[in-house]
């Protein structure tokens, strides 16, 4: 299972690169992984705004429908528009393919997140 | 509780199944390598091994056996040649399903029923109230292994380990002291998920050398498979699950099983409701439909029309075959035309999807 350093991680198994104000969220291999073929990506509405913590989309793989949360407060700029028809990038490359880009209303949220030493330690709980 | 295990339990570790549980048993939904997907095309263009020992084993016997098999279920049992194997729902009086089995005919005095693992106990506890002299009943669901050998190339893998002609094997038929390997198997040409293929009953002891042998004589060929893509298999082609297309509070005419239920029968249990429900027309009825919207129906989910509920999808998912977000659903009999469209709620929005006809895969057949 890969981990990325430089990222932000939360215990909902999503991944944050900070660009300046932006954050991209992602989900990790880690998640990728425990949910299989993923078949299906609701991307969040665009302008839409919301609190760390809340459900922006759903990310569905073929046995299963999951939440997908955003791990910092702010506004969706953009939604990855390539995982509509391909979905499954998500699987192959998780890093890779963002899933939505917020304009982070508050860098403090940063703080509660883990640091990717931190994650694999969080992660190697999970699967005990 | 404590998961019960098959006794294929230490070829899913081997074969690094990720286990789940499955109505109370430890399967693999699918295995770590391969995954569903992988899983659901390998047995469509090649061959896929099953672990499905969890399903339940009856065995009728005595002079009353074809008589009482025939009242039991609603398909016509004394049609079948010894050898023959016929599927059926088997019905309460009111219509509803108890569960839904195949039966294999052995003899006028003897028949092996196998029906779904969950409602083993139940369906033997039915069965045993509706026995009759003359049938002695024996649950032998803990005496087999099962294993199914699903796919276009199930054939030429397994005569690789069989002296008889599995050609001989006609669809719905079965061999019994078949040797597969020099294991002593029933082999029937039976399953579950819309290709050609067999089903290997075994003893428990033999199992985990039936399946090694499987999959080393189709090394290249064959993969293991779990329950995952049995699912993405059997709901692709259409195939109806116990709890999904029938359930106690559907009955097999709104299913859309008419051709196996007989009512030309003289008697059988449910058949006055269901001739009943025949002749006036079921209020609800199952449909194909397939997304128009972006959205993937799941079981469960409302369906609606002009925001009134009508509804519900029975299984739902995104066919990898079809590569297609599609559906089957009970609605209302005047939504069930090719053409209508309503409305999957998803995530509470309406997502709007098509009844049409052929929607789902079918096997093209070569012979």
């Amino acid at each position: 299972m890969e981990i990325k350093d430089g990222l932000y991680y939360s215990e909902d198994h999503e991944w944050v690169r900070v660009e300046g104000d932006k954050a991209y969220i992602g989900l990790t291999d880690f998640a990728q992984e425990h949910l299989g073929d993923i078949v299906f990506v609701e991307a969040p509405d665009l302008d839409g705004q919301f609190e760390a913590g809340a459900v922006i989309g759903a990310i569905e793989s073929v046995k299963a429908v999951s939440d997908m949360h955003t791990p910092v407060s702010g506004k969706v700029l953009a939604a990855n528009e390539i995982l509509d028809d391909s979905p499954d990038l998500l699987n192959k490359d998780p890093y890779g393919q963002h899933i939505a880009v917020l304009e982070m209303a508050d860098r403090a949220d940063l703080d509660k997140l883990m640091s990717s030493a931190d994650y694999a330690a969080f992660c190697d709980k999970e699967a005990e | 509780m404590q998961l019960q295990r098959t006794p294929l339990y230490p070829m899913h570790l081997k074969y690094h199944g990720k286990l789940i549980d499955f109505g109370g048993w430890e399967l693999p939904v699918e295995y770590e390598s391969t995954g569903i997907i992988t899983e659901h095309h390998h047995v469509r263009r090649q061959a896929g091994l099953f672990d499905v020992s969890h399903m339940g084993e009856v065995d009728v016997r005595g002079e009353q056996a074809e008589a009482f098999v025939q009242n039991l279920v609603v398909n016509d049992i004394t049609s079948l040649a010894e050898g023959q194997i016929c599927y059926s729902p088997m019905c309460y009086p009111d219509g509803g399903c108890v569960d839904d089995l195949l039966v294999y005919k052995y003899a006028r005095d003897h028949f092996f029923i196998v029906v779904n693992a969950a409602n083993t106990d139940k369906d033997f506890a039915w069965m045993q109230e509706q026995a009759i002299p003359g049938v002695s009943l024996q649950n032998l669901s803990s005496s087999y292994a099962e294993l199914a050998l699903q796919g276009p190339d199930a054939e030429t893998v397994l005569q690789r380990l069989c002296d008889a002609d599995l050609g001989a094997i006609r669809y719905y038929w079965f061999h019994y002291q078949v040797q597969i390997a020099g294991i002593e198997c029933i082999v029937s040409r039976t399953g579950y998920t819309g290709e050609d293929g067999f089903e290997l009953f075994t003893d428990p002891e033999w199992a985990c050398s039936l399946w090694e042998a499987i999959l080393d004589a189709g090394r290249g060929r064959v993969l293991p498979i779990g329950l995952g893509a049995r699912d993405s298999l059997r709901f692709e082609a259409r195939l109806p699950l116990y709890g999904h297309e029938i359930d106690r509070k559907i009955t097999p005419l709104e299913a859309r099983l008419d051709r196996f239920v007989k009512l030309d029968k003289p008697s059988f249990i449910g058949r006055e409701a269901l001739a009943g429900q025949y002749q006036s027309g079921p209020q609800r009825l199952l449909v194909e439909f397939e997304m128009v919207d972006r959205g993937i129906p799941r079981a469960h989910y409302e369906i609606q029309k002009d925001g009134q509920a009508i509804g519900w999808v029975t299984s739902g998912g995104y066919a990898p075959t079809l590569n297609k977000n599609i559906g089957l659903g009970l609605v209302g009999h005047e939504f069930a035309a090719s053409g209508e469209q309503f409305d999957v709620i998803i995530r509470h929005k309406p997502v709007r999807a098509k009844v049409g006809e052929s929607i789902f895969y079918k096997r093209q057949k070569n012979s």
